[in-house]
């Protein structure tokens, strides 16, 4: 290589190095900001002193309690849309085309747009609907982990539709061959030999949408993520604290500024290790799966 | 195959279509109960007599809560721009780079490394970013420039583009790939050098691939809220000045949202807002699908 | 795949189980408040085994509008109801809603602590926010333009400052709105013109401003005997609101607030007693 075949690739490279150079620095900085927070007590203790000391317990229980919810409306639906692609749905048909056209638009339609949808649908609408029905008093016509759970669910929809398209698809065909040779029905097939087979190409979508779940903050502003709450919550109708929406409060509202500032960044490390471990776990996964079928 | 299990079959096989077509009914229903929140702006005299279409798009103040509240989204629009333009110019040169890099110059190991490090700049969560971009590039940035106002267009621009780079990435790094290797040996055949076959042969071949992850990256930019939200300093300022605070249309959106009354002008307003951001992003991004479709099926024809 | 269809009934069971279960006393509103809602939740639930207080913040605005909606039953506001608010109270449920103060709060100026200007009369805060004044030249300061920072229009804080200080008129554009005190502080700490206001906050690098009624009145810092007394200038009421006169665990609840026990955690919190 030389002369300009040189130079592009020195080019080429520098703008990686950039990349990774911003990549470090925000991992560096948060990394030596918030290690010395990390505690056995910061994870177990709820926030006091008006959140200037104290841990973010309560934060991390609704995270997890919030991306389970959002998993069990998501990964029924997710899945089956995905073995309707792959198995189903006729290849140059319309509605083929339409479907994967927008499950594409979904998701490219933005966060805050969820929330807003979230409020208008969700909170405005089923909410009211269902208090109305059940002759309650404003229980589901208020935000609340079961309403921020499905926006997120519907946020995510779209992850989940096509790792499990692309995972049901890479399993060899043989293998289906060989089930309908013993009878199988197509259904069957799917259930007893495709499924199975494709499980961890299914849990690498699922896995990277807790990671997002986790990590979103805008749609679940308004149909449910309380700044505080002196409890923890117990039903999927109350609301809770979560990881994202704390680091929001926490980087805007506290009394005092720097006691909080160590706590800020303590829950900024820990909400950077849980995405960056399911997101390295997902990576790892479909790698594997890549091996597996020599993709 | 029993009756019984006929039924249940099709009743199933039914339940996966309609999965499917969720993904539909949902982009109809989304933008539905968007447009119906915001619809007050058109049919309620009361919202009427506050604010006009004409208000909407030709004044230029943005002051919600006032004894005379002023809706103009002119400077929330210019705003949006800025920030989004800001992020694409920074976004787009480093993910093209690094995906020429990584599909032509970078020996194997360094690919299994790049890809991956890049997958980890996706999954960093925008609050988190934002929080970045607040605390510590925001003075950094100052320091290098010394602009008057700290948190301003370029600084959430800056953390805006290295939030969108993975996307670009990803797309532009298929599109690369999916030139087929023939072109590549044709072209050395030909005693093209590496440049040469790169600029004259790959990228204007991936370049409709390239251009869909633009345009993705420019879908996320114009709609990624909580980044702009903490980086910006949100004055509502009518100006093309890069280095002074901007509000955008996303965190308008959030900041105010939690305040307004059900039902109001400013309610409404704000939905309307949300419903613009839906039909504009999802015409950026119908393009850039269709652009990225049509790519395959011409590929696929010659491959 | 088969235990997901399971869950889905047990769940829906679970959530309307939760429907039909106890109670919580909802307090929603100002941020300024949040935690000194919290801290009454944490100490009266604490002293009275079986209540639950649930706080959220979100802004003084938030809870009005909540309190309207009927998806609050305490309002925590920062500021009077406006008109407006009253209004639309009255349409949807044909009452007035009922407004208790249960502390009071003196509003804060933020200077960065190089910035040598110490005290301001509200006519000068006027022109600051309103951009009349736009170097701190003017004020007796160096050679620097001021750089203005605000709550969002959401906030109690926002519409007391816009009532009391800009007397109606309209912020400049040019101020930049952050979401919470917090972030106004951490702002102002490291901008050396910059000003902001907010409820009490400390950041090292940031002072508080004496402040002036008139140009040729005494300056006041806003501290407990001057907020409790009056002379200082930005000093409010902050408010619990509700849509009809309290009764059964909600009374017990506010009777608590306003007795010695509650009123101690509110100087504690660092706002001041309402008596």
């Amino acid at each position: 290589m030389k002369g300009w075949d040189k130079f592009f690739a020195l080019a080429s490279g520098l703008c990686v190095l950039i990349i990774f150079a911003f990549l470090f620095w925000i991992i560096f900085i948060i990394a030596r900001n918030g290690a010395g927070t990390i505690s056995w007590e910061f994870f177990t203790a709820a926030p006091v002193e008006g959140m200037t000391e104290g841990g973010i317990f309560p934060a991390i229980y609704g995270t997890v309690f919030l991306v389970l919810v959002m998993t069990v409306f998501l990964m029924p639906f997710g899945v089956m849309a995905g073995i309707y692609l792959a198995e189903y749905a006729p290849q140059n048909s319309r509605l083929t085309q339409a479907i994967r056209l927008a499950v594409n638009n979904l998701a490219g339609v933005p966060s805050i747009v969820f929330g807003l949808f979230g409020v208008g649908f969700f909170i405005q609408y089923a909410g009211r609907g269902l208090d109305r029905t059940l002759g309650l008093e404003t229980v589901f016509s208020q935000p609340c982990l079961l309403w921020a759970a499905a926006t997120l669910a519907i946020l995510n929809l779209p992850v989940v539709i096509k790792t499990s398209e692309e995972a049901i698809k890479a399993v060899p065909l043989e293998h289906r061959e060989a089930a309908f040779a013993l009878g199988a029905t197509k259904l069957k097939m799917i259930v007893r030999v495709v499924l199975p087979q494709a499980f961890s190409g299914i849990l690498t979508g699922a896995i990277l949408s807790v990671s997002r779940g986790a990590g979103e903050v805008a749609p679940i502003l308004f149909t449910g993520a309380a700044y505080y709450l002196p409890y923890i919550p117990k039903l999927p109708t109350d609301q809770f604290m979560e990881l994202g929406y704390h680091i929001f409060v926490l980087s805007t509202q506290s009394p005092d500024v720097d006691k909080t500032q160590p706590l800020l960044y303590g829950t900024i490390l820990v909400l950077l290790l849980l995405t960056l471990a399911l997101n390295t776990f997902a990576i790892g996964l479909r790698v594997r799966m890549r091996r597996k079928y020599g993709r | 195959m029993k009756r019984g299990e006929r039924i249940t079959n099709s009743i199933l096989e039914g339940g996966l279509k309609l999965s499917a077509l969720l993904a539909i009914f949902l982009i109809f229903l989304i933008f539905i109960f968007i447009f119906k929140e915001a619809l007050p702006i058109f049919t309620n005299p009361g919202v009427r007599s506050e604010v006009d279409l004409r208000d909407l798009f030709a004044s230029s103040v943005w002051q919600p809560v006032s004894d005379h509240p002023r809706f103009s989204l002119l400077p929330l629009f210019l705003g949006t721009l800025k920030l989004s333009l800001i992020a694409i110019l920074f976004a787009t040169p480093l993910a093209l780079g690094a995906a020429i890099f990584t599909a032509e110059f970078a020996p194997r190991a360094l690919k299994e490394t790049i890809k991956p490090g890049i997958e980890i700049l996706a999954g960093i969560p925008s609050v988190v970013m934002g929080a970045f971009a607040l605390l510590t590039l925001a003075s950094v940035l100052q320091g290098i420039f010394g602009w008057t106002m700290r948190l301003n267009a370029v600084n959430a621009g800056i953390a805006l583009g290295l939030a969108i780079v993975p996307t670009i990435y990803s797309v532009a790094d298929d599109a690369l790939r999916a030139v087929p290797g023939s072109f590549r040996e044709a072209a050395y055949a030909l005693g093209s050098r590496r440049n040469q076959a790169i600029f004259r042969v790959i990228i204007p071949v991936a370049l409709p691939g390239i251009f869909a992850g633009f345009m993705l990256g420019l879908g996320r930019a114009i709609g990624e809220t909580m980044i702009v939200l903490l980086a910006s300093g949100n004055a509502a300022i009518l100006s093309l000045d890069p280095a002074l605070s901007t509000r955008s249309f996303s965190a308008t959106i959030a900041a105010e949202l939690g305040e307004v009354v059900f039902g109001s002008t400013h309610y409404a307003v704000l939905f309307f807002i949300g419903a613009l951001l839906f039909v504009i992003t999802f015409i950026i991004n119908l393009i850039a699908n269709l652009v990225v479709e049509r790519f395959k099926v011409r590929l696929a024809g010659v491959a | 795949m088969k235990k997901y269809w399971l869950l889905i009934p047990i769940f829906t069971l679970v959530t309307a189980g939760a429907a039909l279960a106890g109670k919580a006393i909802t307090i929603k509103g100002s941020d300024t408040m949040v935690i000194l809602n919290q801290r009454w939740a944490e100490n009266y639930m604490n002293n009275h085994p079986g209540a639950v207080v649930q706080v959220t913040g979100g802004g003084s605005g938030v809870g009005i509008s909540a309190l309207i909606n009927g998806t609050t039953e305490i309002c925590a506001s920062s500021r009077t109801m406006k008109d407006s608010e009253q209004k639309k109270l009255r349409e949807r449920w044909n009452i007035l809603g009922v407004g208790i103060p249960v502390a009071k709060d003196g509003v804060t100026l933020f200077l960065n602590a190089s910035n040598p200007v110490s005290e301001l009369s509200l006519e000068q805060l006027k022109n600051i926010y309103t951009r009349k004044v736009k170097n701190w030249r003017e004020l007796g300061g160096p050679e620097a333009p001021i750089l203005l920072y605000g709550r969002e229009s959401s906030s109690g804080t926002y519409v007391f400052f816009k009532d009391t200080v800009l007397l109606g008129a309209d912020f400049a554009p040019e101020t930049q709105t952050m979401p919470g005190t917090a972030a106004i502080v951490n702002a102002v700490s490291k901008d050396p013109n910059g000003i902001g206001y907010g409820g009490v906050a400390y950041a090292s690098g940031v002072k508080h401003l004496k402040i002036r009624k008139t140009a040729g009145a005494a300056a006041y810092d806003p501290i407990q005997e001057n907020v409790k007394s009056g002379v200082y200038p930005l000093s409010r009421d902050l408010f619990f609101y509700l849509r009809k006169t309290p009764s059964g665990d909600t009374k017990k609840f506010i009777d608590w607030i306003l007795s010695p026990a509650g009123q101690e955690i509110v100087t504690k919190v660092g706002y001041f007693p309402v008596k």
